[in-house]
């Protein structure tokens, strides 16, 4: 699915990751942990197609095309997601208008007509209720006066309806309380399938109490330093990451 | 340049007035037009008309080096010598473009090139006790109440725009709604200029007696040519009266717009206001607003500039007594090399405790030669009050085309999308459909549509 080889950016000159390698097959849940500053949602932004960053040197093949090569619209339509850290308010635009027009685009890349107006009503209320938000939040603008918690459960909303190949969930858990958490957390298990992988960005060990990854990297100073399984995050929550951060300095 | 200042002439004496000390030739052509303006056999009308020439005379149009004139330059008018018509006479209003402008479900008064029309307008069913007519015809049949409020809300010592309308002013519309009304359909005040090179000089009263609950429409439109409208509009909203006026300014790309409202709340009134400023080359607005104890006014605009035009807003509210509220939203969109002007001044007497006031002024450019001045302005003399203001000028936010193309929008499209939602917070605010719709359009058709799809709004 996605195959990221000796993977070096640059921000202002300055190298952020340092030569990233990573495979992810289809049906695999990734987590990326590590310390502030280790390049973590350097990563996730460059994955999605941010401004501001510099590719110097690798690369990144996704269902064997060239990622980098692609407009970020053109990575979300053919499948990758990014769960934004800090979802952005976009007073003006209801949820529902840029659901719809997400949606659509989609469909237009991949050479099928619109959505049925009716159809796509009753998928997203299916799925507002899967995520158990109120109707209203459909008709209210993108992220507009939401809470913390509202803001991420719109996010997996939005990967509900969309249903991408690759989901790269830039610290999901950050600023929600558990109640919020559980919520989140089953939408996304939910989502699971063997078909869709998941990137999950998080510098903390409680998100993944909720949804067990398959592999856990640890990622200090722009590389993975250790490799493990769902057993390895444990560990860090016992010992912290200054451990693995000696090791890579 | 002759600059020597007129000393205003005795009231009534228009004829001791010497054209040739005028610094604007408009006051030169004064006296071919003065015979053939309304209200002759009033002295008190002619007085003021003296008056307001003689100011105008001394001073011509207002100049950038006047401080609430500072960014705005309507040299252009006086290069011009645009000409009043003084009557309907051979005035052809092509019925399918005037439709177009016409709202449906709404009692319509149409002005055209500055003189009622009563044939083109629509009052049927409008409720007999409502007072709606010319400004002439005002003047005929009603002088005295028209002696009582012309000039008392907008004081034409304030700037020679509002005097040369006092002295040129060739029509109006005088709407009057007695007390406890509800109209339930608006009244739509709308204003039409055929001619080139034409001038549209008029002046509205609308009276909203106590508790009355009333919605207007000014629409300012015209045929595409230069041409100037110089209107004024006098507004009294009674005690516990609702009144709404929506101003959708139109005018053609060539046209030079002035138009002043100015309101006067009473005791625990109402007003609302949206002022949608679209048209024009140059275009200047003043909203002026007086709060009475416990009164409320609300202050909406849009203003979107392309290509060159210049489009000036400016708002003053008077807190003049206690517990008032006031809240001022205007958003500007600006491309190409347009430039809008905002000056919002609020101003709170010593006497004004507890006034809660907010103003806000929003604008986005989107080309490198657009240009928008702002300038917000506090003058607070009452020492247990809440007020605040902010001002926004800036491109638009990247995090949020970004965030839009992670959701499978292409970059043109989110920028468009973008702009369009950032204009129709305002337009949102409309609560007549028919105007709402053709608001919309003409925002849709000053920008980018391509990807805003309609049906989904």
């Amino acid at each position: 699915m996605l195959s990221i080889k000796n993977l070096t950016v640059n921000v202002n000159d300055k190298q952020i990751l340092k030569g990233i390698n990573l495979e992810i097959k289809p049906g695999e849940i990734h987590a990326i942990m590590g310390p502030n500053g280790s390049g973590k949602s350097t990563l996730s932004h460059v994955l999605s197609g941010k401004g501001g960053y510099t590719v110097t040197g690798g690369s990144v093949t996704y269902q064997g095309k060239d990622l980098l090569e692609m407009a970020p619209e053109i990575r979300a339509r053919e499948g990758v997601f990014l769960a934004f850290q800090y979802p952005v308010e976009i007073p003006g635009v209801s949820n529902i208008y840029l659901l719809k027009a997400a949606l659509n685009s989609i469909r237009k890349h991949h050479g099928q007509s619109e959505v049925d107006a009716m159809d796509f009503l009753t998928l997203v209320k299916e799925k507002v209720r899967l995520l158990e938000m109120d109707e209203k939040f459909l008709y209210r603008a993108v992220n507009e006066g939401f809470s913390g918690g509202e803001k991420k459960r719109n996010e997996i909303l939005q990967m509900a309806i969309l249903e991408p190949r690759l989901c790269i969930m830039d610290e999901t858990d950050s600023g929600l309380d558990i109640d919020a958490l559980k919520i989140v957390s089953e939408g996304v298990n939910s989502l699971r399938s063997p078909e869709r992988s998941f990137v999950m960005v998080t510098h903390y060990q409680r998100l993944l109490d909720y949804i067990k990854p398959d592999f856990v990297h640890v990622l200090a100073h722009g590389q993975i330093v250790k490799s493990g399984g769902a057993e390895l995050a444990l560990e860090l929550e016992d010992k912290g990451y200054s451990w693995l951060e000696e090791a890579a300095a | 340049m002759n600059t020597a200042i007129a000393t205003a002439p005795a009231p009534g004496s228009l004829a001791a007035y010497t054209p040739s000390m005028a610094i604007s030739r408009y006051a030169a052509e004064y006296q071919t037009i003065a015979p053939a303006l309304p209200g002759q056999n009033l002295p008190w009308l002619q007085a003021l008309r003296a008056t307001a020439l003689a100011q105008f005379s001394a001073q011509g149009f207002p100049s950038p080096r006047e401080e609430e004139w500072r960014y705005t330059n309507v040299s252009g008018i006086e290069k011009k010598l645009f000409a009043p018509s003084l009557d309907l006479t051979g005035t052809d209003v092509d019925a399918e473009w005037l439709k177009s402008y016409k709202l449906e479900d709404a009692w319509v008064l149409v002005l055209v090139n500055g003189h009622f029309s009563a044939e083109l307008s629509v009052l049927d069913g409008l409720p007999e006790a409502v007072t709606v007519m010319g400004m002439a015809d005002a003047l005929a049949k009603q002088p005295g109440t028209v002696e009582k409020y012309l000039g008392t809300a907008a004081d034409q010592s304030e700037h020679s725009f509002i005097a040369f309308n006092t002295a040129w002013f060739t029509d109006g519309l005088f709407v009057h709604v007695p007390a406890k009304l509800v109209l339930d359909k608006p009244i739509q005040l709308l204003h039409i200029v055929t001619g080139s090179e034409a001038m549209a000089t008029t002046r509205n009263i609308i009276i909203a007696d106590d508790l009355v609950e009333v919605k207007l429409i000014e629409t300012y439109v015209g045929k595409d040519s230069a041409y100037l409208t110089a209107a004024v509009t006098e507004v009294f909203v009674g005690l516990n009266a609702d009144v709404t006026l929506y101003k959708l300014q139109s005018e053609s790309e060539k046209a030079y717009h002035f138009g002043g409202s100015y309101i006067k709340q009473a005791r625990d009134a109402r007003f609302t206001h949206h002022n949608f400023a679209f048209g024009g080359l140059l275009a200047r607005s003043d909203i002026h607003v007086d709060l009475d104890h416990a009164s409320e006014c609300e202050l909406n605009g849009l203003y979107l500039g392309v290509k060159r035009q210049h489009i000036d807003n400016h708002t003053r509210i008077n807190h003049l007594k206690p517990y008032a509220v006031s809240r001022e939203l205007y958003k500007g969109v600006l491309d190409d090399r347009a430039r809008g002007v905002f000056q919002g001044r609020v101003i709170v007497a010593e006497d004004a405790q507890k006034t809660d006031s907010q103003m806000n002024n929003r604008n986005l450019l989107l080309s490198d030669d657009a240009e928008a001045d702002t300038k917000p302005q506090l003058e607070i003399y009452a020492d247990d009050v809440k007020c605040a203001h902010g001002v926004t000028v800036g491109q638009l936010d990247e995090k949020s085309i970004f965030y839009l193309q992670s959701r499978c929008v292409d970059e043109e499209t989110a920028r468009n999308m973008l702009t369009f939602a950032f204009a129709n917070e305002m337009v949102d605010k409309i609560k007549i459909k028919g105007l709402h719709d053709r608001v919309l359009e003409q925002v849709l058709a000053r920008f980018p549509q391509e990807g805003v799809n309609k049906e989904w709004l």
